[in-house]
């Protein structure tokens, strides 16, 4: 098992009022899984996924990823794991403005073991050939499509080599042609040995996924 | 991530502003130009200063007529004709700090050569002047003690005098009338420059004192209007004012408790005076940099904290591929520091210029000196870190997701 989910919960206190927004999950995920998370608006989806990719702690529950219990890990050891074992693939791709595709996939080697220029440098540029845009290595995300732009957040979540990706919303600000372009990528990405966890509204892009879990209130139906 | 790419991503981040950039580090550009040209100008009005002052002569003391009284000159000193040349004799034979000593009679005339004439100083000397004021001759030679003896109608021309009289032609062994008589020019004295407040020093004829008094004047007396006295050090300098002070009170015999009928002086008051002021500038100075510099500060906290609100989203999305939070407080302290430290470069770059400015007015040198520029930079760099900190500290304690989330 990649990931365990054992009573997770997660409940916000805001002023006098908690609101639970996940309440008590067991949830097993496998190494090399394609999972799709639906469910409807406020149904908690986001703030799975944020605990899964270690960006948030719960309240209560374990959370076992690659058999390392990391629910009480301290922030720098969080920010570690996110470094080296999970991308990150936003509905709105959060790129760096008015910086190249090219500098935004270097990001996170920034973060992790020393690389030296040329070789950051060599790593993105590989990567974003392999995704189609060699030819927009310096383009700023303003000079490129929608469905560019997430291929270079795509680039940017596989740079250091992640065994798990997880997507919210990855076709949310997509048209139909580029969803599926996106959706093409992830099923060779999954055929590649990564695990993929993406949330979607969308039930023919959630198709695409090998499992689906429907979510409601806080809880896995 | 190491420290050049920190510094890369602040220096681009701040290149990506320029103007904001710039202007936010203007009070820091400012502070630092204020100290630097201050401290260069100071610099270079000490040196230059302590150069003038030693070209007035050779470990030099002065002995006025009339007395020091109440921090004034009662009765105006070197009008009273208490000062003879036989004292400053009995000063050089009778004090041991005494090296050289040479009576001054102040005269002024016009001075006319052929069809050429020239209002100029005539200083009444004796043949140890060359020697007391450490000037040597540009030609000729100086007056011998026998001249001064008989008083003979010789002189020896400062070097401007020589250029307005001689206009190129050699002045040696030329006539030139004073009042009417004729007087040989035995030579011309070496160029000396400006004194420390400003004053020609070339612009004078030097005669017997002899002559300036009996021939010039016309006077029956031998008084004199000025003694100087190069001593064997600076380091004496109490003691040999007391001896000189000792020996006057003797020859003059003043009774013990009257007030002495002369005034012995020397460079260092003026050099205190000065120096004083000088430093009081300079304090001054630094205060209005060291406020400019607190102001600057300020800007730069306060548009390290709008770069940090409008960067929320980078933050947050550093922070999910891997930023720690220590990561994030040193880049936002890193890009404070750089821009204050590029400050404090284009400030170190406009205060010298600023002091190349002043000083090439007033023909002074500038002393840029590295320990200046060295605490410039690291102070602009301090006040990089101190104001910086806080707004980087806020970036280091924001929440990735919704950080993620801002818009
Ligand atoms: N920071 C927060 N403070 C308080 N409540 C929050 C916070 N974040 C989320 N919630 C609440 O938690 C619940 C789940 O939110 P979440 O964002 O996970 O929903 P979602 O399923 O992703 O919805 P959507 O499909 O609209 O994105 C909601 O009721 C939301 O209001
Ligand atoms: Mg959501």
């Amino acid at each position: 098992m990649l990931i365990r989910l054992q009573q997770i919960s997660k409940t916000y206190r805001v002023g006098e009022i908690d609101i639970p927004a996940l309440r008590a999950i067991d949830l097993e995920i496998a190494r090399g899984e394609f999972l799709a998370i639906m469910g409807a608006s406020g149904s908690g989806k986001s703030t799975l996924l944020n605990l899964l990719g270690c960006l948030d702690r719960p309240t209560g529950g374990t959370y076992e990823l690659d058999g390392q219990e990391i629910s009480r890990l301290s922030g720098d050891a969080l920010a570690h794991i996110r470094n080296r074992k999970i991308g990150f693939v936003f509905q709105n791709f959060n790129l760096l403005t008015r910086t190249t595709a090219l500098e935004n996939v270097e990001l996170p080697l920034y973060y992790g073991p020393w690389l030296s220029t040329s070789a950051k440098q060599k790593k993105a540029t590989e990567l974003l050939v392999r995704l189609g845009l060699g030819d927009r290595l310096h383009h700023h995300p303003s000079q490129l499509s929608g469905g560019q732009q997430q291929r270079v957040a795509i680039a940017r979540a596989l740079v250091n080599e992640p065994p798990l990706i997880l997507a919210d919303e990855p076709t949310g600000n997509l048209d139909s042609r580029s969803g599926d372009e996106i959706m093409a990528l992830f099923h060779e990405l999954n055929a590649a040995g990564i695990t993929l966890i993406m949330v979607t509204h969308e039930p023919d892009i959630a198709g695409h996924a090998h499992r689906i879990i429907h979510m409601k209130d806080g809880a896995v139906l | 991530m190491n420290a050049l790419a920190i510094f890369r991503i602040a220096a681009r981040a701040l290149f990506r502003n320029k103007g904001r950039s710039l202007l936010t580090a203007l009070g820091i550009i400012i502070g630092i130009a204020a100290v630097i040209a201050v401290v260069a100008v100071g610099q270079g009005a000490a040196v230059t200063m302590q150069t003038q002052i030693s070209s007035m002569g050779n470990n030099l003391a002065m002995v006025f007529p009339g007395s020091m009284h109440m921090g004034g000159f009662r009765g105006g000193a070197g009008t009273r004709h208490t000062l003879t040349a036989d004292d400053g004799e009995a000063i050089l034979r009778e004090s041991p700090y005494a090296v050289a000593v040479t009576p001054v009679v102040r005269s002024g005339a016009q001075v006319i050569y052929r069809e050429n004439d020239w209002a100029t100083s005539i200083q009444g000397v004796g043949v140890s002047y060359p020697e007391v004021r450490s000037w040597s001759m540009k030609e000729g030679d100086f007056f011998t003690e026998s001249e001064v003896r008989s008083g003979s109608r010789v002189g020896v021309l400062g070097a401007t005098v020589a250029e307005q009289l001689f206009a190129g032609e050699d002045p040696v062994g030329k006539s030139i009338r004073i009042r009417n008589m004729s007087f040989r020019v035995l030579g011309v004295l070496a160029r000396k420059g400006s004194a420390a407040w400003g004053q020609d020093q070339d612009d004078m004829i030097v005669i017997p004192w002899t002559t300036a008094r009996r021939v010039l004047e016309n006077s029956p007396f031998s008084h004199v209007n000025q003694l100087l006295i190069s001593l064997t050090s600076m380091d004496d300098l109490p003691q040999a004012r007391e001896d000189i002070s000792n020996i006057l009170r003797q020859r003059h015999r003043l009774a013990a408790g009257a007030d002495d009928d002369f005034t012995v002086t020397d460079m260092t008051e003026v050099t205190q005076m000065i120096t004083q002021v000088s430093s009081l500038m300079s304090m001054l100075l630094t205060v209005i940099a060291s406020i400019s510099l607190i102001v600057g500060g300020i800007g730069i906290m306060n548009i390290m904290l709008v770069s940090v609100t409008e960067r929320t989203r980078e933050i947050g999305l550093r922070m999910a591929v891997g930023a720690r939070r220590r990561d994030i407080l040193m880049q936002f302290v890193v890009e404070a520091i750089t821009l204050a430290g590029a400050g404090g470069i284009l400030g170190i770059i406009l205060g010298i210029v600023v002091a190349k400015g002043v000083a090439g007015a007033n023909n002074w040198p500038v002393v840029v000196s590295p320990g200046a520029v060295l605490l410039a930079l690291s102070f602009s760099a301090g006040i990089g870190i101190f104001f910086g900190f806080y707004p980087a500290w806020r970036a280091s304690r924001l929440n990735p997701i919704e950080s993620l989330r801002h818009e």
